[in-house]
């Protein structure tokens, strides 16, 4: 040892056993990811091409295979677009104003987290139901809710509102409201102030809440599964196919749908992660 | 007038931030709103730039009674005491921002801008981003930026309060050539009163809501209003109950007619100044003295001494040239 008194020992000392915590502590979370997610989604993939390129192609290319593709997409644009338009209104909202019922909003954003999907399907279900009021008075009007794409919209939405809405607010607060009115003082109006100086300024916040939202949009099982009826070739999602796939001993077309929802979530989020500088410039 | 307030009157939460404001600032003087924190200096400002909605009162700027008017028709400059910068523009697209907003053609744009760069010494810097920076640096961008759209009124918020004790002395001295140059009638919000003193040509004094006083830093120095303002301006001390400036007294001999007897109790020397205590019957009074009429005097503790009011020394003569 280079340096020979005590102190110096101390401090090696205390080096090394900082250096020894921080390994251990990294294999303990390493090994839990992997473990909990790493190993059965790899082993997810490996399965799916257990029989080869051409099988997952057969599946993925099964008529009721694409049909619920289409479904999911359609359903994710929707659900997407709706909390995107909400999710930003929503924070600047929250961030922005004073208003009655501020704080019980604040609390009540995050409530679709807390509560099961499938309650909340049985939830929509009590609201737009065919037999109640509401869902009647639609009905005649030839709006179809439940079993039919407008109540699963709505049903994703209601599981992935809190997204948008939890990216930006921070976002938000952190960048205070001096810019906006420095931008009004040199002659913007507000909706330019949002668009030139706002928007900006959260936009890789917003794009996450966003790949977050189609992430889960695409992904989600119970509060559709409830909603949608899940009829084959008319209201079932991809999700759905999986479920019902594997289900019907399918087990091949259930890994090759659940390998391409998994793909495209994955590839949105590593697109993003690519897009997005470092750190801001 | 450049800019005319009207019994304003502001409460936030029932907190009365001003209460029954008036005040006038003279086109092109460069004013400093003196005050100290949470006195109603920063929220008066905001008013004046519409930032903030008086709960009464009236605000007219160059003529105009802007009271309902949007910020963005009050026609203000307004400076951040933490700069507002737009972190995702260059430095040349910041000052550009309200020349763009105007829909200015691209070259007039350009060479305003590329104008004011120069003005405020930061041409070289116009393809940065604000991050990259120093805090004077990104005060002057916001000073610039400002200033493009040509403002009736310059609104300046703590405008060195975020800056290190060197950048703001310098900046002091350079805002007041800027307004030699530009000439545009400028208030600006501080609570140090060196630095109003330094830079403005008026100075109104804030504090609980109210105006305290109003005038030059001399008058308000000399003639302080109140004895608030004669605190807030410069060292009080009492003697016999009486705020005076501990720099207009004087030791003398203790048995001197009119002067307070007294005991020494400390000399303290801070450089050139030279500090006294002296216990008196009306409790402790501190004098000032430099350090020749200390060396002169040759106080130490325990000395039985007299203070007095120094005379009024003798003006000196102004230049024959002021007196024709």
């Amino acid at each position: 040892m280079p340096c020979n008194d005590g102190a110096g020992a101390v401090a090696d000392a205390s080096r090394t056993s900082t250096a020894a915590s921080r390994i251990g502590l990294r294999t303990v979370a390493l090994a839990y990811v992997g473990l909990i997610l790493l190993l059965p989604v790899g082993l997810l993939f490996w399965r799916t091409f257990e029989n080869g390129v051409g099988e997952v192609w057969n599946q993925l290319t099964d008529p009721s295979a694409l049909h619920a593709f289409r479904i999911t997409l359609i359903v994710a644009f929707f659900a997407v677009l709706g909390n995107t338009i909400f999710g930003l209104g929503a924070s600047v909202l929250l961030v922005r104003h004073q208003f009655p019922g501020k704080r019980v909003l604040n609390a009540r954003i995050d409530l679709p987290f807390a509560v099961s999907p499938v309650v909340v399907g049985l939830a929509l279900i009590l609201v737009y139901g065919p037999h109640t009021s509401s869902g009647g008075w639609l009905a005649d009007r030839g709006v179809d809710v439940i079993f039919a794409v407008p109540g699963m919209v709505i049903a994703t939405i209601f599981v992935s509102l809190p997204l948008v809405v939890r990216e930006v607010v921070p976002v938000l607060q952190e960048i205070g409201d001096e810019q906006e009115q420095a931008a009004w003082t040199l002659g913007a109006s507000r909706p330019q102030t949002f668009r030139r100086i706002t928007l900006p300024a959260i936009r890789w916040a917003l794009a996450y809440g966003v790949v977050l939202t189609l992430a889960r949009a695409l992904g989600e099982f119970g509060a559709v599964a409830v909603v949608s009826g899940n009829v084959i070739d008319k209201t079932q999602t991809a999700p759905l196919y999986v479920g019902s796939a594997y289900q019907n001993f399918n087990q091949q077309g259930a890994y090759a749908v659940a390998f391409a929802l998994a793909l495209i979530a994955i590839l949105a989020l590593v697109v993003l992660n690519l897009l997005r500088p470092k750190e801001h410039a | 007038m450049g800019i005319s307030v009207r019994n304003v009157t502001k409460r936030f939460d029932g907190f009365v931030a001003l209460d029954d404001v008036s005040i006038d600032i003279p086109s092109g003087s460069l004013t400093a709103l003196l005050g100290p924190s949470g006195g109603g200096k920063t929220t008066l400002l905001r008013v004046i730039a519409g930032l903030e909605t008086p709960d009464s009162g009236e605000v007219e700027i160059a003529g105009t009674n802007s009271t309902q008017l949007p910020p963005q028709r009050r026609n203000v400059g307004f400076v951040f005491q933490h700069y507002a910068a737009f972190k995702h523009m260059t430095v040349f697209n910041n000052v550009a921002f309200g020349l763009s907003i105007r829909h200015r053609p691209k070259a007039d744009i350009k060479k305003r801008v590329t104008e004011l760069l120069e003005l405020v010494h930061i041409e070289h810097l116009a393809d940065r981003y604000p991050a990259q920076l120093s805090g004077g640096q990104r005060q002057r961008m916001a000073l610039a930026r400002a200033l493009a759209v040509e403002p009736e009124v310059l609104l300046l918020d703590e405008p060195f309060g975020a800056l290190d004790a060197q950048v703001r002395k310098e900046l002091r001295v350079w805002l007041r050539r800027l307004h030699d140059e530009v000439h545009v009638t400028t208030a600006f919000v501080t609570h140090d009163q060196e630095e109003a003193m330094d830079v403005a040509g008026r100075i109104v004094v804030i504090a609980n809501g109210k105006i305290e006083q109003t005038g030059t830093p001399d008058e308000l120095y000399d003639e302080p209003a109140s004895e608030f303002v004669m605190s807030f301006l410069g060292p009080v001390t009492r003697l016999q109950g009486r705020p005076v400036r501990p720099h207009d007294l004087e030791i003398v001999p203790p048995s001197t007619a009119g002067a307070v007897p007294g005991k020494v109790e400390r000399v303290v020397r801070l450089g050139f100044e030279v500090r006294v205590d002296v216990a008196t019957d009306d409790g402790e009074v501190w004098v000032q003295l430099t350090r020749g009429d200390a060396d002169r005097l040759a106080v130490t503790s325990g000395t039985a001494v007299g203070v007095r009011l120094a005379l009024q020394g003798e003006a000196i003569p102004a230049p024959a040239t002021a007196q024709a």
